[in-house]
């Protein structure tokens, strides 16, 4: 088989790699990042089942297109998986995952209590957001938690890795090695504020970030402006985020019903005017990556393709993002070949084999 | 744009599907039940640096008064003190009395009165309008925070990364919490100079 590549531990696919110097991880997104390389993620629509094969055929569309997967906490507050769920179930498979972590559903014991599993089945990764309303999801009438907010959640995944500590002030045996990202939407009011409210998820812990969608390449550049004039761009990876819209109705309803998705009237216009608007809204997927590549301060994307996943490769590849580069993928191993090949000759080629025949051929 | 269309959101087919009854009541969250209109709320943003110098003088007079509160035992005014202090910040800012009051960082805006009870920053639903994402009809209480906040003198305060609430401080004086740790802070600071005079 081929070469072993970049950014797998050679005793496991599962198993976390080597630390380097200045790394805060064990995880392959870190490594990808401070090597200045353009980075992607992209999302694992969470299945609605307790079957792991669904989780796994979600992943395998992404494999060697993407550098981390984001397990999403019920995002919309709608139930699915849970993302620790997903979590335990990609990282055996040798994926990065990105866990994400919602302050609706957990108090800071259940929150700082999955950060340690977490970490233990090797995410590198893990995302904290607030989480939207319960209102928004699909059970109205849960009690809506929201004991920390994003920034005290980062503040406390980092006192856990930096200190050592719970937030109660309890030690850590062995504090968890996590790359410590936020979300960001430059899209929604206050806009003058949200640069600044990026340096204060810096000074709480964050590393990486990632935007909400981006249809508005002028507003982005605006918020990019100033992120880079307080100096957060050398502090903090930003992705951008992208996707592709199904059609202009889906447009219309998203910017109708999800809050937080701005989506100027261009973007519906130009949909309208296609004839094929799956197809439009792919390439405009595309074309805001090729403009939002060369912003500074971009240092990858993260596609959200709910429900149109088998575009993420094609959008990928289409914009020339990685440079020839190719994230990891899962491959078959030497030793999972042979015994395919063995049980492939015992129960397809009619031999029946003597202890004779056996001597025969092992010499 | 997003209040003209009526919503359908998967919450809106729960609701929808949910059994019907002649009593409806108004369709807002458990939280906004207990609130009244928000012109007085906002009337306080407004006066962010009237309220803040006002603030800072109500806050030298509760420190001199500390000998007083002492000597009547901080636990016995605790009651009075807390039922005008409901009161008053509940008229003025809808105060949730979370015991832990930042309004002279967060603008004058109390950031309890966020449906996810955001101390930090606003969340990214944030409609086009600058209304919350959950209540369509609320200003979002961390737009007009940034907006109180940058009328005030001490304006780099909302930087300041906040802890997380003390749930366990829920329903109790930040009035008096604050005197008698500005009181602790003032001898902590007063001890070693008399320590170096003796």
């Amino acid at each position: 088989m081929t070469a072993r590549q970049r950014d797998e531990n050679p005793a496991g696919i599962h198993l976390p790699l080597d630390p380097l110097p200045g790394h805060s991880s064990r995880g392959r997104l870190e490594r990808v990042l401070r090597r200045g390389e353009f980075a992607v993620t992209t999302e694992l629509n969470p299945p609605d089942s307790a079957d792991p094969e669904d989780v796994y055929n979600r992943a395998k569309i992404f494999d060697g297109w993407v550098d981390a997967i984001n397990a999403v906490d019920a995002s919309g507050a709608n139930c699915h998986m849970s993302s620790v769920g997903i979590c335990a179930l990609l990282t055996r498979m040798g994926y990065a995952p990105i866990m994400q972590i919602a302050c609706r559903d957990k108090n800071r014991i259940a929150i700082q209590g999955d950060v340690l599993g977490g970490a233990a089945m090797g995410v590198a990764n893990m995302l904290c957001l607030t989480g939207d309303g319960v209102q928004a999801g699909d059970q109205p009438g849960a009690k809506p938690v929201f004991d920390l907010d994003s920034m005290s959640l980062l503040e406390t995944c980092r006192i856990m890795r930096d200190n050592g500590k719970f937030l109660s002030g309890r030690k850590l045996t062995t504090p968890p090695q996590i790359f410590l990202g936020c979300a960001v939407n430059p899209f929604a009011p206050p806009y003058d504020f949200r640069p600044i409210h990026l340096g204060k998820k810096i000074a709480a812990g964050a590393q990486f970030a990632q935007t909400q969608y981006c249809f508005d390449v002028p507003m982005f550049k605006t918020f990019m402006q100033k992120a880079r004039d307080l100096g957060h761009t050398e502090k903090i990876f930003l992705l951008c985020g992208v996707g592709p819209l199904a059609s202009a109705k889906t447009a219309k309803w998203i910017r109708s019903n999800v809050p937080g998705i701005h989506i100027p009237d261009a973007v519906i216009k130009r949909l309208e005017g296609a004839q094929d608007q799956k197809k439009e809204g792919k390439q405009l997927c595309i074309d805001i990556i090729n403009e939002v590549k060369e912003i500074p301060g971009v240092a990858g994307i993260h596609v959200m393709a709910y429900r149109q996943e088998e575009y993420v490769a094609e959008i990928v590849d289409e914009s020339g993002v990685l440079k020839g580069r190719q994230p990891w993928k899962r491959e078959i191993r030497r030793d999972d070949q042979m015994v395919a090949d063995r049980l492939e000759r015992i129960l397809h080629d009619e031999i029946t084999e003597t202890q004779v025949d056996m001597v025969k051929t092992a010499h | 744009m997003s209040e003209k269309e009526p919503a359908v959101t998967q919450a809106t087919l729960v609701k929808k599907a949910a059994p019907k009854s002649d009593y409806k009541p108004a369709d807002v969250s458990p939280q906004r039940r207990v609130q009244r209109s928000f012109a007085i709320r906002l009337w306080s943003i407004r006066h962010s640096r009237l309220l803040e110098w006002f603030y800072a003088r109500f806050a030298d007079m509760f420190l001199l008064l500390h000998p007083l509160w002492k000597g009547l035992g901080y636990g016995r005014v605790e009651a009075p003190i807390k039922f005008v202090e409901k009161r008053v910040k509940g008229f003025m800012f809808d105060c949730r009395m979370c015991g832990q009051c930042i309004l002279s960082s967060t603008g004058m805006s109390c950031p309890m009165n966020c449906p996810k009870q955001l101390r930090n920053g606003p969340c990214g639903g944030v409609r086009a309008n600058g209304n919350c994402e959950v209540e369509p009809n609320m200003p979002c209480v961390w737009v007009k925070a940034w907006e109180g906040s940058q009328q005030m003198v001490h304006n780099e305060k909302i930087l300041t990364v906040q802890k997380p609430v003390d749930q366990s401080l829920r329903e109790t004086s930040a009035w008096l919490r604050v005197t008698a740790q500005a009181a602790a802070a003032r001898e902590a600071a007063a001890a070693p100079k008399a320590g170096a005079a003796a």
